[in-house]
């Protein structure tokens, strides 16, 4: 059904810290490899050794410049995928059911059998986080992996999404963030973490933690303690005899 | 957006199918017999016809019939919902026409009301999207109203009407591209917002996700055509709106009425075109693209 359910028992979703995020797109690998088996179609490409590839990914890293008032130039990485909105305007506008939140844990899914691929969907999301296949043509998203989050086959560290797993510097959590007491809503009060495009209304699960503040080197070298060398005895004498002359 | 040429078909056919319709139902033409099959078909052929060619830009059509379960969220679903229900209630009026049943007029008026209701749905499609700030505007029902009567007027050679009604679309039109421009920088949303990085400065694309194409890119930050948007927009309204009333005012009526029709139905396709290829979604922020 696309009536969103008025409360969610958990909000299941992630934290993204963007003051650890390398860029390394570990995370887009291991989400296209997770879901090239597991849940629903496979994530396709077109033309994978041609000219002109293209693919469906659930999962993107963009890099942005950022020039602060005062400070040097940064680079931020920033990882973009479904955010498990609290008012998804994906689900509403599908026409078929196949777009639904769940209830228990608020993670929005699609469907596969009642997708028509009509795309709407698509279109309603301002995060871009829904990419249509082109071989299966229904609508792909992430699923915060729920084929592993509650897989009892799977050792009980590896019940997290796949891009969680693998991000080799820990910039991505996955937990409750409905919870104040998780580890996820610790982190997002301590740093304050952000919602991304607030003005959409679409009160996103996902939070973004910003780039801390850089260090500034001082001006002055750091060897300069060691430089400011203070004679002593005869050469002590003689510099002060020099100095007056 | 993507204009893709089975949405541009589907809502200009299906537009005018209703416009059309409303007016034979609430007994404009006072046809009977053999050419009231002719009349009621040509609005039928129109309405269905562009409702067909919607299917076409579907992953998977043959599921087609489950866009009428979610009614009470989803304005696509709502909009196949009633363009069903208008088509049936139309046909006791057509039925009336041709085999002279002497139905009450009063249920063709009902009939044509609903033929605005489907109209207006369709354009809650657009209208509803809160990412593409300039469809998410009162002034796009507006626009696809005016457009469906203004073509249905035409087609049923109503002259008056249809110079009242035209004169509504080229103001409506005009007031779309003004309000349209604007939009997009009232909503407020920039590659800040979007980031969230905002907060600690002025962030520009630095490098791109991807060196190849994606969905996102061709469905949704599509940019084509604006160098000739300019041209497009006086042609939308000079051909829409202005050229079909002075033809049918000096043309007599038969003639009249075809070379009217054709010359709204280049401007209604010019409209619909730009209508999809000038909005812009905010996804196209993350990309820097807009």
């Amino acid at each position: 059904m696309t009536m969103l359910p008025a409360a969610t028992e958990k909000k299941l979703g992630l934290l993204i810290d963007l003051d650890t995020c390398v860029g390394c797109h570990a995370c887009v690998t291991a989400c296209k490899g997770w879901n090239d088996q597991g849940y629903g179609a496979p994530l396709s490409d077109q033309d994978p050794y041609g000219a002109n590839p293209s693919g469906t990914f659930l999962n993107r890293v963009h890099s942005y410049q950022v020039q602060p008032a005062d400070g040097a130039p940064q680079i931020i990485n920033f990882p973009r995928s479904c955010l498990h909105c609290e008012d998804a305007p994906c689900v509403t506008v599908c026409p078929t059911g196949a777009s639904y939140k769940r209830a228990e844990d608020g993670i929005v899914l699609v469907n596969e059998d009642a997708c028509i691929g009509c795309g709407l969907c698509a279109w309603a999301c301002p995060y871009g986080a829904r990419e249509m296949d082109a071989d299966a043509g229904v609508m792909k998203k992430c699923t915060l992996c729920v084929d592993r989050i509650y897989n009892d086959n799977l050792p009980e560290a590896d019940r997290e999404p796949a891009c969680v797993r693998t991000c080799p510097t820990g910039a991505r959590h996955f937990g409750d963030l409905g919870d104040p007491l998780s580890a996820v809503s610790k982190l997002v009060a301590e740093r304050s973490g952000y919602d991304l495009m607030p003005e959409m209304g679409t009160k996103p699960t996902n939070k973004y933690l910003p780039p801390r503040k850089k260090d500034r080197p001082d001006q002055a070298s750091l060897l300069a303690p060691l430089l400011d060398i203070k004679a002593t005895g005869f050469a002590g004498w003689l510099d002060k005899v020099l100095g007056k002359i | 957006m993507h204009p893709a040429p089975s949405v541009i078909i589907f809502t200009v056919l299906s537009g005018l199918g209703f416009g059309f319709l409303a007016f034979v139902a609430a007994g404009a033409l006072p046809v009977s017999g053999w050419p009231a099959v002719v009349v009621w078909g040509l609005g039928y052929g129109l309405a269905v016809g562009g409702l067909a060619a919607s299917t076409f830009h579907l992953g998977n059509p043959q599921r087609a019939l489950l866009a009428f379960s979610q009614w009470r969220t989803s304005w696509l679903s709502r909009e196949a919902w009633t363009s069903v229900i208008t088509l049936m209630l139309l046909a006791p009026m057509a039925l009336s026409d041709w085999l002279g049943l002497g139905l009450p007029r009063a249920m063709g008026w009902v009939a044509a009301v609903m033929c605005v209701v489907s109209v207006i749905a369709t354009s809650m499609i657009y209208a509803q999207i809160k990412a593409v700030p300039r469809w998410n505007h009162w002034v796009t029902p507006a626009l696809f109203g005016a457009f469906s009567l203004t073509g249905g007027a035409l087609l049923a050679g109503q002259v008056r009407i249809a110079a009242g009604l035209a004169v509504v679309l080229a103001l409506v039109l005009v007031l779309a591209f003004r309000l349209g421009d604007r939009q997009f920088a009232a909503r407020g949303a920039t590659l800040g917002t979007a980031t969230g990085l905002d907060r600690i400065g002025a962030p520009e694309v630095f490098e791109l996700p991807h060196t190849g194409g994606n969905y996102l890119l061709r469905e949704m930050i599509h940019v084509v055509g604006r160098k000739h948007a300019r041209r497009l927009r006086q042609i939308a309204v000079i051909f829409a709106a202005v050229l079909p009333v002075m033809v049918l005012a000096v043309l007599p009526v038969h003639i009249g009425i075809v070379v009217a029709v054709a010359l709204h139905l280049v401007g209604a396709f010019a409209a619909r075109w730009l209508f999809f290829a000038e909005a812009e979604h905010v996804v196209g922020l993350y990309y820097g693209m807009r």
